[in-house]
């Protein structure tokens, strides 16, 4: 058994969007996976997930179904991985309304039709006649935001869902998921590596390393200033594209993950700011200013990240 | 050019459909495309999917055959395939690639220390203790210890595996180094060190790159100049600080307006694309 994440929590508020930014191994999908009760058969878990009031965990499986339906729904990075290729796109859109909602058919397709509109997509009829492999990527992950949708979900799981889209395709479809969200108040939960295109479309953010929440705040004060050395150094890794285009900030080392770090601070084998006191006990998420931190230094070094990210952070 | 070390004259380069979707067609993946790419130049093709930029590359490394057009390095052609297998060999010293996805660009049985020894082995004439000794050069200038010299890619996580992929690159003393998308799959904290040591080792050893990115960030921080493809067409080419601060062209445009940054909001908009979408 091996920790892939450790001490998680977090709330999401109805119609709000939370960025969940992180590298490989930190246990941003994980996460959207335990919320739709999606873990690996065997995965211990501890701890509790409530929708609604309701406890994830301790659902029947006809609860279950529902709250998958009704509940949350999940959009993933590769669309084609996750569509049935020897189904039609209609098929794909219209089985949970007609299995789990019990919409006659023809409703069924004419709702389908229409969500696919509000996606852009105005020649649904034809669409939905159409098979996964007909379609380009960018095409299939309207196609994915369209079925994720049509069931009205509460919540969205978005799992990196622009990450293999070209980027003006990934600007349009952020577009749409912002746009539907604001209009039909459909809380997000976006999961990504990408810090500043998740500060862009959510009002949270939260950054994640090793398995846990380093830091969360507004996304509008994230890039100015960061809280976590890991967040700061994140920024500034980055390369950004008005120069100048010297050596790049690198973090030194290799992305953790929850099972290589020991009790203390998770980050700290990286960080320039560490000293002996922060492996020798876990550190807390606590509060500083108006966000989250996990950082025992935090107050000392808020002043040097400030800095770091304002020379990082002119505008891109 | 006099000082070109590899010069592309009228590249084209059309393939055939045959019998999809219900009759005969063709595909203009790259179209009357010229640069030259001068000693210790940085040259980045950038460009979504379908501009043609990895046709291009496959063509520069002689893994596609332009229809029509010349390739020329160091002053010899090579746009038709190699006759001899020493005029091959000849070719793929000079030029070296560096794929996207380590994970699948090193043999799986190899180590790191074998791969990079075995190409010393088929380029140059050299004694165990020199192979050696130049294997451990290369495992220093790239970053690499001994213990993953000699585990398997397995072991190894991205970044490092990229590593060995530039180190078994460079072992063969290339003049151009192609880098394919060579750091979109990593971490952007191991992505920095990847770029960094790309710069090191350019102004190291006076190599050339040809940079295939989409990524507007890593174009600006390791190439001189840019060629932005749009479905084959070079639509604009300058320095790459001119291309991305003073964009002419409306594509560029939008790629520029399409990267997130501080106070970007993503806006819907008129695609100048096709009515019908090309298929992925």
């Amino acid at each position: 058994m091996r920790p892939v994440i450790h001490d998680l929590s977090l709330q999401i508020g109805a119609g709000e969007a939370v960025g969940l930014v992180g590298e490989s191994g930190s246990g941003k999908s994980m996460t959207s996976r335990a919320i739709a009760r999606l873990l690996p058969p065997g995965a211990a878990v501890s701890g509790d997930i409530t929708f609604d009031g309701q406890p994830v965990m301790r659902m029947s499986s006809a609860e279950l179904r529902r709250y998958r339906t009704r509940g949350i729904a999940m959009i993933f990075q590769d669309p084609r991985a996750h569509t049935n290729p020897v189904r039609r796109i209609g098929d794909f859109l219209t089985e949970a309304l007609r299995t789990t909602m019990d919409v006659p058919k023809d409703e069924a397709r004419r709702r389908a039709v229409r969500t696919l509109a509000e996606v852009g997509i105005e020649d649904g009829e034809r669409r939905l006649r159409q098979y996964p492999h007909e379609l380009s990527g960018g095409m299939l992950q309207r196609v994915m935001i369209a079925a994720a949708l049509l069931a009205e979900p509460k919540l969205l799981l978005a799992d990196e869902p622009t990450t293999a889209l070209d980027v003006t395709t990934q600007a349009e479809v952020m577009a749409i998921l912002d746009e539907l969200r604001r209009e039909r108040g459909v809380a997000v939960l976006f999961i990504t590596h990408d810090l500043e295109l998740a500060a862009a479309v959510c009002d949270r953010t939260c950054v994640m390393y090793a398995g846990e929440i380093v830091e969360e705040q507004a996304s509008a004060s994230l890039n100015a200033g960061p809280l976590h050395p890991y967040t700061a150094a994140l920024l500034a890794a980055r390369p950004r594209l008005d120069g100048p285009a010297g050596q790049l900030p690198a973090i030194p080392g290799h992305p953790r993950s929850a099972f290589e770090v020991g009790e203390g601070c998770a980050f700290a084998d990286r960080c320039p700011y560490r000293e002996p006191e922060c492996v020798a006990r876990p550190q807390a998420l606590r509060q500083l200013e108006a966000g989250l931190v996990r950082c025992r230094r935090a107050e000392d070094v808020h002043g040097a990240l400030r800095a770091i990210s304002l020379e990082a952070g002119s505008v891109g | 050019m006099a000082d070109a070390v590899l010069e592309a004259d009228r590249l084209r380069k059309v393939f055939r459909l045959r019998g999809h979707g219900g009759g005969d067609g063709e595909i203009v993946a790259v179209d009357d495309l010229s640069f030259a790419l001068a000693e210790g130049e940085s040259l980045a093709i950038v460009g979504e999917s379908g501009s043609g930029k990895t046709t291009l590359a496959r063509m520069l490394v002689g893994l596609e055959r332009p229809t029509s057009g010349r390739i020329t390095m160091a002053g010899r052609d090579r746009s038709t395939p190699a006759r001899r297998t020493s005029e091959r060999r000849r070719r793929g010293r000079e030029t070296q690639i560096v794929f996207q996805d380590p994970y699948s660009s090193l043999d799986p049985r190899q180590t790191p220390a074998s791969s990079i020894d075995e190409v010393l082995r088929l380029h140059f004439r050299l004694s165990r203790a020199a192979c050696a000794a130049r294997v451990a050069e290369l495992a220093a200038q790239v970053g690499l210890d001994d213990r993953q010299m000699t585990a398997l890619p397995r072991a190894l996580s991205g970044g490092q595996r990229q590593r060995v992929a530039i180190a078994r690159a460079l072992a063969a003393e290339p003049r151009v180094l192609l880098l394919d998308e060579a750091v979109a799959s990593l971490d952007v904290s191991i992505q920095a060190q990847i770029l960094n040591l790309l710069a090191d080792i350019r102004a190291a050893t006076g190599i050339s790159y040809v940079v295939i990115s989409h990524d507007l960030g890593v174009v600006r921080q390791i190439t001189d100049s840019t060629i932005v493809m749009q479905r084959g067409v070079a639509v604009e080419r300058g320095t790459t600080a001119d291309v991305l601060h003073r964009p002419q062209h409306p594509y560029t445009q939008l790629l520029r307006r399409s990267v997130p940054a501080p106070g970007w909001k993503p806006a819907r908009r008129a695609r100048p694309a096709p009515a019908t979408e090309p298929r992925a």
